[in-house]
């Protein structure tokens, strides 16, 4: 019986581990912010709305606007995706999710106070609305 | 009777008022307008909806 048990538990954690195996396969690996976005970001030339989408901190360039644009267009798709799957509207989905992207920025990068005014990330915990989780 | 007499006082009153205002200045802030739309967004919702959306933060990490 305990014998049995063993074999079956390995069993089990055979089909676990080769199912992980497939899985981390298929899930492909986190795509990375484009080369652009990412120098605007850390450059603090745009930063993160509390409405959940990107804005442009410092005088507008042609070139910051598209970036703007290109990555707002995509949020807003997605936004909208997760918003009908959670039933919610895209804009309280995106409020949430600029709760979190304002929490997940690095020292150094922009975001929107509460007051409207950009912030830039210091050390310790960024000025969010109250409502943020 | 007299109740007329004081209502035709106050109105005449009422009408010099504004007729001594003239015109109404509206000066325009010098802080720009802003209109705050998310004040409709309940806190129960956005924690209803805050572990999603940190996840759909991780998945999306190339438009976050």
């Amino acid at each position: 019986m305990g014998r049995n048990m063993n074999s079956v538990t390995k069993t089990v954690l055979a089909i676990a581990a080769a199912a992980t195996a497939i899985g981390g396969l298929a899930t492909p690996a986190f795509a990375q912010r484009d080369p652009a976005y990412a120098a605007a970001r850390s450059a603090g030339q745009v930063g993160e709305r509390m409405d959940g989408y990107l804005g442009i901190v410092v005088a507008e360039t042609p070139a910051l606007r598209r970036i703007v644009n290109d990555i707002n267009i995509k949020r807003r798709a997605v936004y909208s995706e997760r918003a009908k799957a959670t039933n919610a509207t895209i804009e309280e989905y995106a409020f949430t999710a600029g709760c979190q992207a304002i929490l997940a920025t690095v020292s150094g990068e922009k975001y929107q106070a509460p007051d409207g005014s950009w912030q830039t990330r210091g050390a310790s915990a960024p000025l969010r609305d109250p409502r943020c989780p | 009777m007299n109740h007329g007499k004081v209502s035709g006082r106050m109105a005449a009153a009422m009408f010099g008022t504004v007729a001594l205002g003239g015109c109404i200045t509206v000066n325009a802030p010098e802080e720009p307008i802003v209109i705050e739309l998310n004040v409709n967004i309940r806190q129960e919702v956005i924690y209803r909806l805050a572990e999603d959306a940190g996840n759909t933060i991780e998945d999306n990490a190339d438009i976050f």
